[in-house]
């Protein structure tokens, strides 16, 4: 038999019909939803009189716009985020979803509460109006994330529409150092091959630094795919996602686990399987990194000098980096270490897991955030809080004079007024650090849980190694 | 939705590269819960700055926005769609699109319009020497039209049947449906 890529694996099995010049209709396992892409969608299939095909295979969370403020405790009321979460909720009781609402044990973040409920199966095709439904590539599924129109054919008929991507093999060799997270490594990829340099494919991230993370950390990596324009990213399922995944709530049980399993022992691609595209990486030589301008491409090591325009050897690349320092307020070759820092953000889809805040908390621990340093702590999920909360994480942040908020994406996006004021800097564990993307005007640095932490307690951009 | 063939009109001039969709639609505008009035934030940020081509009464009504590589990166908000489209833009010219974006403008009778390298560089030089001249773009040929210079452009059949034929996808899939439960009665477990 051919040999076969893992994505080929997973495209193969779910191709449900493929007619000449035209997409194939591709079958959906697992469609997730939240409040912000999903109206139009549901009011499309009540315009046209259709229902949700398969209700069972579609579950709803709440996260862009819900406070990350206990609502007793909140001074605004944001009457038009209240109005779509209020949708959300009037929408899947009409249609059958199953929805875990602002405070339910099971909500948080889209991609932080699919892994962590065990919907997230290897070898299956996962969607959801999110571009960063690529998260959860980390236990070998296609998860890809779609437009509201694909949202309603998704509810309408459990398929979509789609052309084959290209597959990019990121082989990544060695082992991250010491202090080295796979936060840092997903910001080289993505400053080596640029903003763009994935689009069309789908990245299989493989090799020994891979195989040697944890499911949070693989999970950290795939998230950002979409950051270097892929389509989706993955990696092959072994035994530690076998093991995570064991006992979750949606996890198979019984006989159907051992079935399961057998199945998903064949996700991987087969030795000699072509990819159109291959990059090396070797991870021993990567340091902790950070960004430096207005694209998640724009980043270097932390102890570098932000790149001189005129050392590009392309004019798009040269204009673009002008246009982003001027938006920055910073200039060619100055250091980043010792920024003077406004903001620090630790949380969203990319590092607000438990272990995201573990390691946040390893750097609070006995100090305290600078003074005039806002710093918010964001759970994933309100599983993750609770979890945090049992081993005494939150007492830890609080104690360094952080706060400590319910779960949401929160300042990732800033749609639910925790946003960085227009001018400001923040050190931000999220994943875009668009032109006002946390607020008008705001200015964002991305990088790991521990520089973030450590930029907090010396109020400047501060690189966790160096802290005594 | 419309469908579209043939089309001639002026070039709103963006030219950026890498712009993302956040600053298409910043996130404040996407607390809707309908399609109504969602143009009203396109480029709400940067259409602050005095002159900003979309706010330029000299490109008003231009059916065509020119922009340079990986336009709409980012987020997956059909929303940047939806504000282009209200605003009158039927094509976007590019050197390459970000793909849920580009899905995104077909989905909303939006054409992608890719331009290579060098054609991409012709047009912007056709543009900086008359802002208002009026190209014209014929999609069942797929070529874009601009003084004496015609460039060829590359478009998948089918994404080119439905907007030429204004092809609904639902009702493909929908039309279909009895292959969907086949598949599902062979293969979910």
């Amino acid at each position: 038999m051919r040999a076969r890529t893992l994505l080929e694996k997973i495209w193969e099995g779910h191709v449900v019909s493929q007619e000449d010049d035209a997409p194939a209709i591709l079958y959906v396992d697992l469609h997730l939803v939240h409040e912000v892409t999903s109206p139009q969608a549901f009011s499309g299939l009540r315009a046209k009189g259709l229902r949700v095909r398969r209700p069972e295979r579609t579950k709803a969370t709440m996260d862009h716009s819900v406070p990350t403020i206990a609502r007793h405790k909140l001074s605004v009321i944001d009457s038009k985020g209240d109005a779509q979460l209020a949708e959300l909720d009037a929408n899947c009781k009409e249609f059958g979803v199953e929805l875990w609402r602002e405070g339910h044990a099971r909500q948080g973040i889209v991609h932080v509460v699919g892994p962590e409920l065990g919907l997230t199966h290897p070898g299956s095709t996962i969607v959801c109006g999110d571009s960063h439904t690529a998260t959860h590539g980390a236990f070998g599924a296609l998860a890809f994330g779609i437009g509201t129109t694909e949202v309603e054919h998704v509810l309408a008929t459990q398929c979509l529409l789609q052309r084959k991507p290209k597959s990019l093999a990121i082989e990544v060799d060695g082992r991250l150092q010491d202090g080295v997270t796979a936060k840092d490594l997903i910001l080289a990829i993505i400053a080596k091959i640029g903003v763009g340099g994935a689009t069309g494919h789908v990245i299989e991230y493989r090799g020994e630094a891979i195989e040697a993370l944890s499911m949070e950390e693989r999970m950290t990596v795939c998230n950002m795919s979409i950051e270097a324009g892929a389509r989706a990213g993955m990696t092959a399922p072994d035994e530690k996602t076998f093991a995570w995944l064991e006992g979750r709530p949606f996890a198979p049980k019984g006989a159907e686990w051992e079935r399961a399993l057998t199945r998903w022992k064949t996700c991987f691609s087969d030795e000699g399987a072509h990819f159109d595209a291959m990059m090396r990486i070797d991870a021993s030589l990567l340091s902790p990194m950070i960004t430096f301008g207005t694209t998640p491409g724009m980043g270097m090591p932390i102890d570098g000098r932000i790149p001189n325009p005129e050392s590009l050897p392309d004019k798009s690349d040269r204009k673009a980096l002008e246009k982003a320092l001027a938006y920055m307020g910073f200039a060619a070759d100055e250091a980043m270490l010792g920024k003077p820092v406004d903001v620090v953000f630790i949380g969203s889809c990319t590092n607000g897991r438990l272990s995201d805040l573990r390691e946040a908390a390893g750097v609070f621990a006995g100090r305290r955030v600078a003074p005039g340093v806002q710093t918010l702590v964001v759970p994933g999920s309100r599983s993750v809080k609770l979890a945090a909360e049992a081993e005494g994480l939150d007492q830890i942040f609080l104690t360094a004079g952080a706060e400590w908020r319910e779960p949401g994406c929160s300042m990732c996006l800033g749609m639910n007024g925790d946003n960085v004021p227009a001018g400001r800097l923040s050190v931000s564990t999220s994943n875009r650090n668009f032109e006002g993307r946390q607020g008008p005007g705001a200015r964002t640095l991305l990088a790991s849980p521990r520089t973030a932490a450590a930029s907090a307690v010396t109020g400047v951009v501060t690189d966790a190694r160096s802290l005594s | 939705m419309s469908c579209l063939t043939i089309l001639q009109g002026t070039v709103c001039p963006l030219a950026s590269d890498d712009v993302d969709t956040d600053q298409i639609i910043p996130a404040r505008f996407l607390k809707a819960t309908t399609k109504e009035a969602i143009g009203e934030g396109l480029f709400a940020d940067w259409a602050q700055v005095p002159g900003f081509p979309t706010r330029d009464e000299r490109f008003s009504g231009a059916p065509f926005l020119f922009v340079g590589r990986n336009f709409g990166c980012g987020s997956s908000r059909e929303h940047a769609a939806w504000a282009l489209a209200q605003n009158g833009f039927r094509v976007v010219i590019a050197r390459s699109f970000a793909d849920i974006f580009r899905q995104n403008c077909l989905k909303n009778g939006i054409l992608p319009l890719p331009l290579s390298d060098g054609d991409h560089e012709s047009l912007h030089a056709f543009l900086l020497a008359d802002p208002i001249a009026q190209v014209c773009l014929d999609l069942p040929a797929a070529t874009l039209t601009f003084g004496s210079f015609e460039a060829k452009f590359a478009l998948e059949p089918f994404a080119k049947r439905c907007l030429v034929e204004g092809v609904d996808e639902l009702g493909y899939i929908l039309s279909r449906i009895a292959l969907v439960q086949a598949w599902e009665v062979q293969f979910e477990s």
